[in-house]
């Protein structure tokens, strides 16, 4: 079947286009066998003196080997990373999903006559409460507003740091962790995990299989368990939830997200960022020259080696690169990113721990792989590769004691500002003001009235005309009150309240429930000789005595052309 | 297809079809794609199957679920009408009256009344039974035949004039035409008039008053404030079915158009008048 080609483009390369490179070197590529890794490792004790271990790693979407489109998805073993960024994204990994499993067992007190749920969107009685804050259908303008703002704030995050939302703390990435957390517990690191999946089917395997299975399916379902706390009081629908009461809706709400969370995490993981999800594209739009995206810096890694004395001693250049594939072997993408800057890439910065392990061991500078502006990569590449007019020749860069030369440029946080950053910011912080404001100044006691069009206006027997008024108080706030509902204006008119005692008059109180909408229907009536043309405007006020709120609506008042 | 063209750059053999020297690669569609697809297919042939679906000659197959719309359209009607079924039984065993008086009874019945309203009143008394000329404005204070709840009911159940109801409410109003002369009607109607406004003929009000006294008080009372017995008009107060003035009430005593309203009671049952005179009285005008 035809299709137009949409998955399998190459790779965004940024470096690529932005500058030549070394002539892609492919003699590696065909000698990652099996059984290959003990002379290796001979040859590199003996050589380079070190207990940098070669990784057997190969990217399984390495531009260099990508499939056709039918190709079975390549399974990805992403090895244990240690290193700053990793210690990061557990902390990020705990708070994003201590937020998400406990947010909806936090009480907020609101009175007895609001629930206690300090975050619960109680979608039966229309309200949508936020610790101190609540709102009603009307006020959903806040929750737009703070849509706008998580996006403006993306727009900010990714022209500064690049996918740190990818990387860090989308529910995708974040769940993912969780569930390798998972595999590596019971099936071990990346070289177990790679030996169970290639044997054969042993009791032990079925064992280990069925265990990780069950655990993800058991997080999927306190996954989707969590979500539906949000939606009700926690600590009664939890009861209901395990006793079978509970609506049908919820038990449908945690069988649909355990089985999303469980294919999602457990079965496709990269393939929903690489193929599902929209936002890599848009955030690839997003980058330009000044972004941090995780960068292999090749101007200082090239010509990789894995033998490089041999190499030195023959007299050619050597990068710092010694081609341990190490970065690969922790890619939970399953790319290279020596490959450069690509769509797959998810910006975890976890090849940049497991890169910094290997150059910490090897003695030489951190950050082979960094974060760094596209910008900074290319003045340096200029640097590396005598203004384009050679491949890469690591000596460039140095000075002869073998340190970085002062030309090499580096990142320093001053680079991310530039005025796209502070027109976001603007932004982002003028929308956030601004609804800030709104919500401080809100009224919490509030008067709608509706003018009766059908008829317009009725003569009654004494002359006198009569309009009708729908008005309908609204207490929003979760305690009841005596509101006080006043006319003002309208000479000689005076109001009454269908299906109350209310004496007719020109002012009433009425008790309103808290936290909810009266409706009153209202008979305004002016005698003929009061009235001052077909159309007389008057103020509806409504006031609460007690804390001095009030509100008004200016309403009109009808009457024939000719009254008597 | 002409001979296959492989695209330089993907290595990817394309359909054959250029625009401007774009060439369309010819790669599949994602398999999960493709998989989804077929998976729609066996799931269509299943649901003609389970639901009804194929045309036959004079009908069509009823599918093995027995699924059809307009059973369910009748389980959602009894499911309605079961929601509804303790307020109905309600309005039928309690006086219009208590309806009234209990507050969610009332709204129930004002909703209730206000939909049969509008499919059976508004032809005469108009969408928001403002009424016309010799329709009466059911909103008003007004009310020829009495505007308590109960009275509403009366009137809606049995109608007015409506001869083949022996319990209708009556009244003809004698044509004067023929009982008094020209000048009379003229005499009357302005005194008619003056007693709710001002008159152009000052003069004829003195004899008109007389020529009430003679002809009307027995129907329209001493004072002319009307006798809602008899259904007929308080003729003091600023509302006039036919029209106010002395030449539209002079017409109206020399010959009286008198309105017919049909009896209710046995096309709607007496639940639904009870619900529509509830409607009627909460207009603004009920007494």
């Amino acid at each position: 079947m035809p299709g137009l080609d949409l998955y399998s483009a190459p790779a965004i390369d940024l470096h690529q286009r932005a500058c030549p490179r070394p002539a892609p070197r492919l003699a590696y590529a065909g000698s990652l066998g099996m059984g290959r890794l003990s002379p290796a490792r001979v040859e590199m004790h003996v050589l380079d003196n070190t207990q940098v271990e070669r990784l057997e790693a190969e990217a399984v979407n390495s531009a260099k080997v990508r499939q056709p489109m039918y190709a079975a998805r390549k399974k990805i073993f992403p090895k244990r990373a240690t290193g700053n960024f990793r210690r990061f994204k557990w902390l990020v990994m705990a708070i994003t999903l201590g937020i998400y499993y406990l947010t909806p067992w936090l009480r907020w007190d609101r009175g007895p006559f609001a629930p206690d749920q300090a975050v619960l969107l109680d979608l039966a009685n229309r309200r949508f409460y936020f610790f101190f804050i609540e709102i009603w259908p009307q006020e959903f303008y806040y929750v737009a507003g703070l849509l706008i703002m998580a996006g403006v704030g993306l727009f900010l995050i990714t022209s500064t740091i690049g996918r740190a939302w990818c990387g860090y703390t989308c529910p995708q990435t974040v769940w993912v962790d969780l569930f390798l957390v998972v595999e590596r517990a019971i099936e071990g690191d990346r070289n177990a995990r790679m030996k169970l999946d290639a044997g054969p089917w042993t009791a032990r395997k079925l064992a280990l299989r069925a265990s990780k299975h069950a655990i993800w399916l058991g997080i999927g379902a306190a996954t989707g368990g969590a979500w539906i706390f949000y939606f009700a009081d926690a600590p009664t629908l939890v009861g209901e939830l395990f006793t079978g009461t509970a609506a049908p809706v919820a038990y449908i709400t945690v069988a649909v997200l355990t089985a999303t969370t469980y294919t999602f995490g457990g079965l496709m993981r990269e393939q929903v960022c690489t193929y599902m999800c929209p936002w890599p594209r848009i955030q690839a739009a997003m980058l330009d020259e000044s972004s941090l995206t995780v960068t292999y810096n090749d101007w200082r890694g090239e010509p990789r080696s894995r033998h490089a004395k041999k190499v030195q001693a023959a007299g050619q250049s050597v990068g710092d690169c010694v081609d341990c594939n190490a970065c690969v072997a922790v890619c939970p993408m399953g790319i290279d990113i020596r490959d450069g800057q690509q769509l797959e890439c998810i910006t975890c910065a976890l090849c940049i721990d497991a890169c910094d392990g290997v150059m910490g061991k090897l003695g030489r500078e951190r950050g082979l792989i960094s974060y760094a502006t596209l910008s900074d990569y290319n003045a340096n590449m200029m640097l590396a590769t005598a203004g384009g007019s050679s491949s890469v020749n690591p000596s460039l860069v140095r000075t002869a004691d073998g340190l970085f030369s002062d030309k090499v440029a580096h990142f320093h946080v001053s680079k991310i500002f530039r005025p796209r950053t502070y027109v976001y910011m603007g932004l982002w912080s003028l929308i956030g003001l601004g609804l800030l404001y709104s919500l401080l100044t809100r009224d919490r006691l509030q008067v709608n009235v509706l003018h009766d069009r059908n008829p317009q206006f009725v003569t009654l027997s004494d002359g006198s005309i009569r309009n009708g008024y729908t008005v309908k108080l609204l207490n929003m706030i979760p305690e009841p009150r005596i509101i006080v509902v006043t006319m003002q204006g309208l000479q000689g008119g005076e109001m009454s309240v269908v299906g109350d005692d209310i004496k007719a008059g020109r002012s009433f109180a009425i008790p309103v429930e808290p936290d909810r909408l009266k409706m009153l229907k209202v008979f305004v009536r002016q005698p003929a000789d009061q009235i001052r043309g077909a159309a007389q405007t008057f103020t509806f006020r409504v006031e609460d005595k007690s804390s001095f709120e009030a509100d008004e609506y200016t309403a009109t008042f009808n009457a024939p052309e000719i009254a008597r | 297809m002409s001979d296959e063209h492989i695209d330089e750059i993907s290595g990817v053999s394309t359909t054959g079809h250029e625009w401007d020297g774009i060439r369309e690669l010819n790669n599949p569609l994602p398999r999960w794609w493709v998989i989804t697809f077929y998976i729609t297919i066996v799931w269509a042939i299943g649901y003609t199957i389970a639901y009804p679906a194929w045309p036959l000659l004079h009908s069509a197959t009823k599918g093995l679920l027995g699924y059809s719309s307009r059973n369910e359209v009748r389980n959602e009607l009894t499911a309605a009408e079961a929601a509804k079924g303790k307020y109905i039984s309600a309005v039928a065993s309690k006086s219009v009256s208590e309806i009234a008086a209990d507050d969610g009874l009332r709204e129930f019945a004002i909703a209730a009344g206000g939909a049969a309203f509008k499919v059976n009143c508004v032809q005469c008394h108009g969408s928001g039974a403002q009424g016309s000329k010799g329709f009466p404005n059911l909103n008003d204070d007004d009310w020829l035949w009495g505007g308590k709840a109960e009275q509403i009911q009366q009137t809606i159940t049995h109608g007015i004039r409506f001869a083949s109801d022996p319990d209708t409410r009556l009244s003809e109003m004698p044509a004067f035409g023929d009982i008094i002369t020209a000048d009379q009607i003229a005499q009357v109607g302005t005194y008619v008039a003056s007693l709710s406004g001002k008159v152009q003929h000052a003069g004829l009000v003195e004899p008109g008053a007389k020529v009430f006294a003679e002809n009307c008080v027995a129907c329209h009372g001493d004072n002319a404030k009307g006798n809602k017995e008899l259904g007929a008009p308080d003729l003091t107060d600023a509302i006039w079915l036919y029209g106010s003035g002395e030449t539209a009430i002079a017409t109206q005593v020399r010959a009286p158009k008198q309105g017919v309203m049909p009896a209710w009671g046995a096309r709607l049952g007496e639940t639904k008048v009870k619900e529509l005179a509830v409607y009627i009285h909460s207009l603004g005008g009920g007494e």
